[in-house]
């Protein structure tokens, strides 16, 4: 009796061990993409980066700064766009849409979009706009881009203003302020650090879509001068360098990664570290 | 979005009909011998077949980190591990891609694919001859991308579940791992489940990565170890090249297929999540 018992006492606690041991298994192995990624962009893409990379245009081989600009433009005209909107629906659903059939509305579809994949929004803006107008162009890319992080900017913008107290809102409607200036002097102003934390996000999210701006802004070899016309983005010239037969360019590829992944981890640290202040203030 | 979509895709099927969708011919080459021939399923199965791949790798994996970040691991290490997850779903797309080109194909081809294909070669899928750019390369650069959006889902749902649960087990004598098998995994059942088919939506949506490992091939074969192509791919690829209406408006209704799947499915995975979870709605965000 006591024997058979110590025998499934001991067989308990090794399967946890075992257990414990593969659950620590899968954990460095999900983890080794990370490193080894991170030591290949690191290898590979230090040694293309020098002056030129940074200052000659696509087409003449050396260097990527258009594309560079262009992600920029892209990224900043999508802001224009978005954030404007993403903010004020965000506001919508925390102040006015709480409990609203048109909220309801509003939440879902921006759930939706929220996990429609990226190419499905280039499709939209290539039928949108690069038919109509018969060319791709850099607006095109920026509305697509927009689109992409409107949903972002709505949900995180209304999770953050939900958080403000009521007290603070009826403090303020107390004192006479009509709802609109509640809104945009107390709940936003609150919620401020939250508010630029997810636009932050947003913001890294985008400047790495390469599928919706292949459908939209094409990309380009030189400077844009029209945002009219095509326009270069650094995740649109990754995918040209790395499916072309040249080992010069694969060179190229791994440094414009590397910048791209400095960039969207430089944006998104910014947004962790605002976050992190208000939380401690 | 819907509206202008559905517009562009409705000449298609006034031309093909529902054969848009079973049929396996996607000929897009237009001359006056040469009827051009559109149809979808060679992509549908491509995208399915991969995305599973995917599911089937990452899985085990993302529960496993997802299990040892809500239960396991030391205060300390928990915000680390998650801040580096994080930051593996932070990665562009294209640089996946890139890194999959230089690493993951030539390895794979070199090492998993030969093995695989000598101790399971039996099966059909596992046939030789062996072709780095494939469906089982998509499968697997997919598999580390949807990881992250499975783990960070299923430890909120892990972490949603009360302390009375692990306590009541634990003060019956339970070894931790009993605790998690038998009162953790039960209790979180459906959010665990929300959070695979949420990542196995990601799955079928992800573009760039597979474009550039995928191989892009018409046919559909029985081997894994051949290439393909996925909905999303195609559009990629191909939209460039339409020259004309018709097959513009192919790989548009192309992207609206693609958007009625992760409709559902995420209509799904999100069900399932909001049941468990008070997290619910926001898990789609990061």
């Amino acid at each position: 009796m006591t024997s058979s018992f110590s025998l499934s006492q001991n067989r308990r606690r090794w399967t946890n061990y075992a257990m414990h041991g593969l659950v620590i298994g899968a954990t460095a192995l999900a983890l080794t993409p990370l490193v080894l990624i991170f030591i290949y962009l690191i290898m590979k893409g230090a040694g293309a980066l020098n002056w030129d990379f940074f200052t000659q245009p696509v087409g003449s081989g050396d260097g990527v700064a258009n594309a560079i600009l262009g992600t920029a433009t892209l990224v900043g005209l999508a802001s224009c766009i978005g954030i404007p909107v993403g903010l004020l629906s965000g506001l919508y659903l925390s102040e006015y849409g709480r409990t609203t059939k048109f909220g309801t509305i509003l939440r879902f579809f921006t759930d939706v979009l929220n996990s429609t994949p990226s190419i499905v929004v280039g499709v939209f803006g290539f039928a949108f706009i690069v038919i109509p107008t018969k060319h791709f162009s850099a607006l095109a890319g920026a509305v697509a881009l927009s689109i992409l992080m409107i949903p972002i900017i709505t949900r995180s913008t209304e999770e953050i203003a939900l958080l403000v107290p009521n007290s603070l809102r009826e403090a303020g409607l107390a004192l006479g302020l009509p709802r609109w200036r509640v809104i945009l002097w107390i709940v936003a102003r609150t919620a401020r650090a939250g508010i630029v934390t997810g636009i932050l996000l947003s913001v890294a999210r985008v400047a790495g879509e390469s599928a919706p701006l292949l459908l939209t802004a094409l990309g380009n070899l030189w400077w844009n001068r029209n945002l009219n016309e095509p326009i270069a983005a650094l995740p649109v010239q990754i995918y040209n360098y790395a499916t072309s037969p040249f080992p010069k360019l694969w060179d190229q590829a791994w440094g414009a990664a590397l910048v791209l992944v400095g960039l969207v981890a430089l944006t998104s640290l910014l947004a962790r570290v605002i976050s992190h202040r208000e939380q401690l203030r | 979005m819907i509206v202008v979509m559905a517009q562009e895709s409705w000449p298609v099927f006034q031309q093909f009909g529902l054969k848009f969708i079973y049929g396996t011919d996607w000929q897009p080459v237009q001359s006056d011998q040469h009827k051009p021939e559109f149809s979808a399923l060679p992509f549908i199965y491509g995208t399915l077949v991969s995305s599973i791949i995917a599911l089937v790798i990452a899985i085990p994996l993302s529960l496993g980190t997802a299990i040892f970040l809500a239960e396991w691991a030391p205060s300390k290490l928990r915000a680390l591990v998650a801040y580096f997850i994080e930051l593996l779903a932070a990665i562009p797309s294209v640089v996946y891609g890139l890194w999959a080109i230089f690493f993951l194909v030539p390895w794979l081809r070199s090492t998993v694919m030969p093995f695989l294909a000598s101790t399971l070669g039996f099966l059909p899928i596992f046939q030789p001859p062996i072709v780095g750019f494939s469906l089982f390369t998509a499968g697997v650069i997919l598999a580390i991308m949807s990881l992250p959006y499975i783990t960070a889902v299923a430890r909120e749902v892990l972490l949603a579940v009360p302390n009375s649960q692990r306590e009541a087990m634990l003060a019956l004598g339970a070894t931790r791992w009993e605790c998690i098998r038998k009162a953790v995994l039960p209790y979180g059942r459906s959010g665990i489940v929300g959070a695979i088919i949420l990542g196995w939506g990601r799955a079928q949506g992800e573009t760039m990565a597979v474009t550039m490992v995928i191989g892009n091939s018409h046919y559909i074969k029985a081997s894994l170890f051949q290439p393909g192509y996925t909905m999303a791919s195609v559009i990629a690829n191909e939209i460039n090249e339409a020259t004309y209406a018709l097959y513009a408006q192919s790989l548009i209704t192309i992207g609206l297929l693609l958007f009625a799947v992760s409709f559902i499915v995420n209509g799904i995975a999100r069900y399932l999540i909001i049941k468990t979870s008070p997290l619910g709605r926001g898990g789609a965000n990061e």
